[in-house]
């Protein structure tokens, strides 16, 4: 516990640590709950100036802008979970090919991650999107594979020097196999790093997926979502041009949030690391 | 440095290669058939015969990799498989609005994270030096269409000044109204892109100013500033050139949501286009041209930094 105590203690991590409160408490929240049905349209509600009990106004549709938020944190949610899942699963195991496998596969893997590392998360995205349609499974897979890559490629010198070192040399005198060595001395060695990049891997997940449906190939058309709903606004941007504020400030926050509490697990994990900074930005 | 040229030569090559598989096959992998795909579910039989028979899918797998591969070398794309026009000529066409596009938002990017990147680290602890990376920090978490809606309705809504959306008719014969299109496109993605370069930029600069010869340039009497901005700043313009590389992924995936948002006839708002279209022979060469953009300049990047380091030149020698 002495790790999250620190973490509380870090401005930045404890702020990241409220954002991903506030979303899972939101997202939870509006499973059972939401001030207004969050698709429910009435023409005669459009447009309507923010009010206690619109806090966000309305749409075109007449649909409160604050429950279709809090509906849409659901997906967030779920893109952002299932592409940590997919991340470090896809990550560990291109690392673990790219580690302990013969010399011509290592080389080949590494080789692999080199180019798959210069595919943007938005393109491969497409890409699947062009094959399969769009889904918020192709955002998942997308952002799995793009930042699994980004896993690897930082995990994989990792477990090569944990291999290298005196202990796992005796570890393996003593019998142990490799799939032991692999769960005792590999893994909580290099969990720490994966736990930051995940944090960061979120952060784009988010971003991605805020694009993507943007661009109509993420979420269905009857999921609200946050990128979804930044594009349905923007049609309307001469009319009401302030409710685009919304959507846009909380995919901020959440994105901010995330690369926060990111940087403060790696400064809580590993102070010598604290400076160079290299979380999620720009675009996904 | 030749054996270092031809290393990362055939290092690109194989990067093509690998990148032409996997895209080739992404798109090979169907839920059922291409061909019914493309044509849609309310296609007849004798159009999906149709379709299957131009993208050659009754051949087998390699046979149509090497066709698509080999028209690539002789700088044939292949057709569009609903407008039967080259994709070759339409990237060409499209790329007089990304390419100036990416490289405004790249000079604009540069800009502002390269003066505010160093300003930053000289006013490390400070008031300033927090307000600036905490703000590049803030501003690199935003989604790039947001800030363009935001741009929008400031710069065009309000103020009058650029246009919303749209891109001259004529194109960059008149090019006073082309690049007034293109300017707030541009400062949407250079303002975003800056503000992840920024933090590079000031961590890159603190690094310099760790180094033995600031600290000796000072002890010679010259201000930590004045050391910095006479002896440092070239190995930080290294760092820069270096991230670059990095950067460029960044840039076109801006210019794809980007072109969208501003309705801008470029490579991103086709290649969005196509993908609904299902237009799977334009998409797979667009992917590519794409990747190749990446790979390309990535190594450039790279022998470049080799060239003008002095440093790294000694390593290899």
């Amino acid at each position: 516990m002495s790790g999250f105590s620190r973490l509380l203690r870090h401005p930045a991590g404890l702020f990241g640590l409220i954002v991903v409160a506030v979303l899972l408490v939101a997202a939870g929240v509006s499973l059972v709950w939401t001030p207004h049905d969050p698709v429910f349209t009435d023409s005669t509600r459009r447009w309507l100036a923010p009010t206690w009990e619109y806090p966000f106004g309305t749409d075109n549709s007449g649909r409160d802008i604050f429950s279709l938020i809090l509906a849409g944190s659901r997906v967030t949610v779920l893109v952002a979970v299932g592409s940590a899942l997919g991340a470090g699963i896809v990550g560990l195991l291109l690392a673990a090919f790219g580690a302990l496998t013969r010399r011509w596969v290592r080389e080949s893997v590494a080789v692999l991650i080199d180019v798959l590392i210069a595919f943007p998360t938005l393109l491969i995205a497409m890409l699947l999107a062009a094959a399969w349609g769009g889904s918020l499974l192709v955002v998942i897979v997308a952002v799995s594979i793009s930042f699994g890559v980004n896993i690897a490629r930082v995990t994989r010198p990792e477990i090569r020097t944990v291999l290298a070192a005196d202990y796992v040399l005796a570890a393996r005198a003593s019998g142990i196999g490799s799939w032991g060595i692999l769960r005792h001395h590999v893994l909580p060695n290099i969990a720490p790093i994966v736990i930051v990049q995940l944090s960061w891997g979120m952060a784009l997940a988010v971003l991605a997926e805020a694009g993507l449906s943007y661009l109509g190939y993420g979420a269905p058309a009857d999921t609200p979502s946050w990128g979804r709903l930044l594009s349905e606004l923007q049609t309307y941007i001469g009319i009401q041009p302030l409710s685009v504020f919304w959507p846009g400030a909380v995919i901020t926050v959440t994105v901010l949030g995330l690369n926060l509490l990111g940087d403060g697990l790696r400064d809580v994990t590993d102070p010598t690391l604290s400076e160079p900074a290299t979380s999620a930005g720009g675009n996904a | 440095m030749t054996r270092f040229l031809l290393s990362r030569g055939l290092l690109l090559v194989l990067g093509l290669a690998v990148a032409s598989v996997l895209i080739f096959l992404a798109l090979r992998f169907l839920p059922g058939d291409v061909a019914q795909v493309i044509a849609g579910t309310d296609a007849t039989p004798a159009r999906i015969a149709a379709i299957r028979e131009s993208l050659g899918l009754d051949r087998p797998l390699p046979v149509q990799y090497f066709e698509w591969v080999g028209g690539l070398l002789r700088g044939d794309l292949g057709n569009s498989v609903v407008t039967g026009t080259p994709v070759a000529s339409e990237i060409a066409e499209k790329a007089q609005v990304t390419l100036p596009l990416a490289l405004l938002s790249m000079l604009i990017g540069l800009a502002i994270a390269g003066p505010l990147g160093v300003a930053a680290a000289l006013r490390r602890g400070r008031p300033a030096g927090f307000v600036l990376s905490g703000s590049a920090q803030a501003l690199a978490a935003v989604p790039v269409i947001w800030a363009g809606m935001l741009l929008v309705i400031v710069f065009s809504l309000w103020l009058g000044w650029l246009p919303a959306q749209g891109f001259p008719r004529a194109g960059w014969s008149d090019p006073g109204a082309a690049l007034r299109s293109l300017l707030l496109p541009a400062i949407t993605i250079g303002i975003i892109e800056g503000a992840a370069l920024l933090r590079f930029v000031r961590s890159a600069t603190l690094g310099v100013m760790g180094q033995d010869f600031i600290r000796t340039a000072a002890a010679a009497g010259r201000t930590r500033t004045g050391a910095l901005l006479t002896h440092g700043l070239p190995s930080v313009a290294l760092s820069i050139v270096s991230v670059l590389g990095i950067q460029v992924a960044g840039l076109l995936v801006g210019t794809v949501l980007v072109e969208n948002l501003f309705t801008l006839p470029g490579i991103g708002r086709m290649l969005v286009a196509d993908v609904g279209n299902r237009d799977l022979t334009k998409v797979q060469s667009e992917v590519l041209v794409l990747t190749a953009i990446v790979l390309i300049i990535g190594t450039l990047v790279d022998v470049i930094h080799r060239l003008v380091d002095p440093r790294a030149r000694e390593v290899t020698a």
